[in-house]
This record gives C-alpha cells, sequence and structure tokens, in this order.
C-alpha cells in the first residue's frame, strides 16, 4: 500500500509542481496516470492476472479512448480493426459450423467462468442470456444485446448445410468468435477469440442459432 | 435471484397469457423489492456503527467520535454525500471507508495497513462496514456534492472516468459495457446508467446496501471489488486509488441525487 500512495503522491505531485511553475496551468497527463493508478491499485487473484489490464490488445485501447471522448472510431480505424478481428477468426477445423442445440442452450444459459473465485477447473459458460433474449421459453433475459429469438428463421435458414445459408453460417460463426470483426467497439466479448469458449462450444451455440430444430427457431 | 423470487416468476408464468407474461414477471419482481422494504436489517448494522463510533477501542482505548470524515472532527451529519475528498493531513483523496480505517489507525491505534488487508466480512472490516452503514444513514435524504475543488479531486475525477471506460479481461468487459446506456438489464436485473446521474436512491445512492440474497452487509468498496470481479479483472486492493478514482467518477456523476443509504438489495 505504501508504493502505491507514493507513487501516486510522486506522479500527483510532479503534474502540482508542472502546473506550479508554468504561466498557464498545465493538465496533468490523465491516461499516463491512471495507467500508474491501475498497476498499483490492482493485484493478481486466482486465475486472474494484472496482465490482464495492462497488456490488453489494441482493439480495447483504442476503444477504451473512443469512450473516454465520448467519439466513436473514425472509420478508417474501426475498419482496420474489424479487418485486424476477422483475420483472426479460427474456422471450424473441420468445417463443421454446427453441434448440438441443447448443448448450447446449456452455455448460453451458463455466466460461469473466469473470475479470480473460478478456478481453472471451472468449464466456462457463453453469458449469452445475460445480454440477449434467446429461447422465448427463457423469461430472465438481459437487453444490452438485441434479441435473437428467431434468429435463424428471420434470416431464412432453413439448411444450414446449403449454399444458400453459407454467408450466414460463416457471419455467426465469427459473430461469436470474435465480435469486433464485424463491429470494432462492440459490447460484445470475443468469446473464441480470448478463449471463453472452446471450438466445440462455439459450435454448440452456433447451432442453438440456427439449427431449424432449436426452440429459437420455432 | 432468490427462491421466492422464482416462485413469484413461475406463478406469474402459469396463469398469464403470454404477452403478458413479462410485465407480470417485472410486477412480481417489483412486489417482491416492496416487501423488502418492509423491515431493512441494515438498521442492526445501523446500531452496530453507532455504538462502534461511541466506544472506546484499540489499543489507544479511545473513541471515534474526533474523526474527521471531511466537515471537521466529529461531524458526521452530511460527510457521507460528500466523499470521496481530498484531506490535507494524509495528503489523500480518501472515500468513507479508508477514511474510517485512517481514524482508527489515528485515534485507536490499530493497525491500518493490517485492516485494508483484511478479507471482506472478517475481523474489523465487519466494523468498517458497520460504522459506514452508520454514518451513510446520518445522510439520509440529503443530496450528493462532492467537492471538486482541490486539483486532486479533480484528477481523481478524470482518472475515474478513464477507469469506467477502461475495456480489458478475457471479456474486454468495462462498467461501461453494463452501464453506459439507459434502460438495459441483465437477465432481470435493471442496469443505472451511471456515466450521467441516474437519479435518487440509484447507484453511489444507495450504498452502503443489505444483500438479501447473501445476507451479508455491502459498503461501497466490497460493491465495486464484486463488480470488478464480475467483470473477470483482478482484485482492487481495499481503499486503492482506482476504486477511490472510480468513486470520485460516480459520486460527482451523481450530484443532486438524494442518498437512501443504507439501502436493501436483492
Amino acid at each position: 500500500m505504501k508504493t502505491i500512495a507514493t507513487t501516486t503522491a510522486a506522479l500527483l505531485g510532479a503534474a502540482a509542481i508542472v502546473a506550479g511553475c508554468a504561466s498557464t496551468p498545465a493538465t496533468p497527463d490523465y491516461d499516463k496516470l491512471t495507467d500508474e493508478i491501475v498497476k498499483a491499485s490492482f493485484r493478481d487473484e486466482g486465475i486472474v492476472k494484472v496482465t490482464t489490464l495492462t497488456q490488453t490488445d489494441e482493439t480495447n485501447r483504442l476503444c477504451s479512448a473512443a469512450d473516454v471522448a465520448g467519439k466513436p472510431l473514425d472509420e478508417k480505424t474501426a475498419k482496420r480493426i474489424e479487418a485486424e478481428n476477422l483475420k483472426a477468426v479460427k474456422w471450424p477445423t473441420d468445417g463443421k459450423f454446427l453441434g448440438d442445440w441443447r448443448e448450447g442452450e446449456r452455455i448460453a444459459q451458463s455466466g460461469r467462468g473466469l473470475t479470480y473465485t473460478d478456478d481453472a477447473t471451472v468449464v466456462n459458460g457463453g453469458n449469452c442470456y445475460n445480454c440477449h433474449q434467446i429461447d422465448k421459453k427463457e423469461i430472465s433475459f438481459g437487453t444490452i444485446g438485441p434479441s435473437l429469438y428467431n434468429y435463424g428463421k428471420i434470416r431464412g435458414v432453413a439448411d444450414p448445410s446449403s449454399p444458400a445459408s453459407k454467408a450466414i453460417v460463416e457471419y455467426t460463426w465469427g459473430k461469436i468468435w470474435n465480435a469486433k470483426a464485424y463491429n470494432a467497439c462492440s459490447n460484445m466479448p470475443r468469446a473464441g477469440h480470448t478463449g471463453i469458449l472452446t471450438e466445440a462450444q462455439v459450435r454448440h451455440v452456433v447451432a442453438l442459432l440456427l439449427d431449424p430444430k432449436s426452440p429459437v427457431n420455432q | 435471484m432468490t427462491k421466492s423470487m422464482w416462485i413469484l416468476a413461475a406463478g406469474a408464468l402459469c396463469t398469464t397469457a403470454a404477452l403478458a407474461q413479462k410485465n407480470a414477471a417485472v410486477q412480481s419482481i417489483e412486489e417482491y423489492r416492496a416487501m423488502l422494504q418492509d423491515g431493512n436489517p441494515a438498521e442492526l448494522f445501523e446500531a452496530k456503527g453507532e455504538g462502534l463510533w461511541k466506544q472506546k477501542r484499540g489499543p489507544k482505548n479511545a473513541s471515534l467520535e474526533q474523526c474527521d470524515l471531511g466537515k471537521g472532527p466529529g461531524v458526521v451529519k452530511g460527510a457521507f454525500v460528500e466523499l470521496p475528498r481530498y484531506f490535507p493531513d494524509t495528503q489523500k483523496m480518501q472515500d468513507l471507508e479508508s477514511r474510517l480505517v485512517t481514524c482508527m489507525e489515528t485515534l485507536q491505534g490499530f493497525n491500518g495497513a493490517e485492516i485494508a488487508k483484511t478479507r471482506f466480512g472478517r475481523g474489523e472490516q465487519n466494523n468498517v462496514t458497520a460504522l459506514a452503514t452508520w454514518i451513510s444513514a446520518e445522510s439520509k435524504g440529503m443530496r450528493f456534492n462532492l467537492p471538486q475543488n482541490h486539483p486532486q479531486e479533480k484528477t481523481f475525477y478524470e482518472v475515474g472516468k478513464r477507469l469506467f471506460f477502461q475495456r480489458g479481461g478475457p471479456h474486454d468487459f468495462s462498467c461501461a459495457s453494463c452501464h453506459g446506456e439507459d434502460d438495459k438489464r441483465i437477465r432481470l436485473q435493471d442496469l443505472p446508467n451511471l456515466t450521467k446521474n441516474p437519479g435518487d436512491g440509484i447507484g453511489v445512492a444507495a450504498w452502503p446496501a443489505y444483500r438479501v440474497s447473501n445476507g451479508q452487509m455491502w459498503g461501497m468498496q466490497l460493491r465495486l471489488n464484486d463488480c470488478y470481479r464480475q467483470q473477470r479483472f483482478p482484485y482492487p486492493g481495499f481503499g486503492s486509488d482506482a476504486t477511490i478514482a472510480l468513486g470520485v467518477y460516480l459520486g460527482v456523476n451523481s450530484k443532486g441525487s438524494a442518498s437512501v443509504a443504507p439501502a436493501i438489495k436483492r
């Protein structure tokens, strides 16, 4: 704790001295100060390391800065970030995009895993219902993301293995794997990209959304 | 979600038409919340906190009655709605809980660093929570008005804003992922938009609060800590500058909101 206080005091002190000397008060470098405060305030706990904040990627850094500024990313930067995330999408190794929608429902219901009180053996959930309506039978759903009820039906997916469905099947996989590939600063996690869900789990969630037999499409 | 809430929600499901289902469920939950208001166990923590304030304790066998919470030694009423703020004696930004630890150290002779390291719900941390509960209750109905005069108070607002929007962890979550827009929910839980004034008794104006789901009294430090835990962030130190800066950002945004703390939550 002592180091924290000293670091912050030193930084604030430096800012105050600069402000005192200049004819017009200098603005402290708030971004730098925030980085220092993050390093001094957080500690590793359980499976969660401080590096998950201090070494986050360019996508998160640019989107955080855009949020602070209250302005979306400029179009060119957004397109570049999306292209880089799309390039990083891992497509199904066996070419099979759909798994078992029943498994997908279980994954969508679960919000478990990856907190500092979880151990590494916990099977991660997808957290899907926290933000989305999915199966209409589940009334406890969040509204941060759009409703996904009738997701496949609305998009005309009668046979997910048909050439007509190819584009939407690939988009659905890509969106779950890495949501930032299609919307640079989406609120949605990058479930495959950051290792929240395994490839097999992503396959099941895709089935929940696109299998004509899934309750989502009834 | 508690069992009784599920029963209410399930009951509503069986008897109403499809279109009315959601509204009925929401109504049931509102009724459940109204029932919670009948008696708030936070009152027990208030009584304990008031006793602890006046009791001679610690190596120096002294009370906390001369503790300066920002409005002068011993002034409790109105202190809560002006915290966190800058304290010249410690030359630090402090919130209610970290300030209480300072007073426990300077007046009573406790080891402040030890208390800060103690887990929530254990030992002296329980006393800090009870004290914070009583002190917040002494400002019930008063409006938030954090000072923004000292340079550090302004700096911490700016840092708090950056922390609020900081995306990280495996889920890329920031505080704003859930608290950046109006009228959103996680599952059935309403989420206040904390980028602006969320209104009377919402957000910082509701903590400390008694949590029915786990039977615990939570101060703001634990509230922020558990938000960060669910964000899949690492552990924010008790009273660390990150938690104080976030408290300043939220508190300044809530300027003019009436405090209902200590509140009761699901």
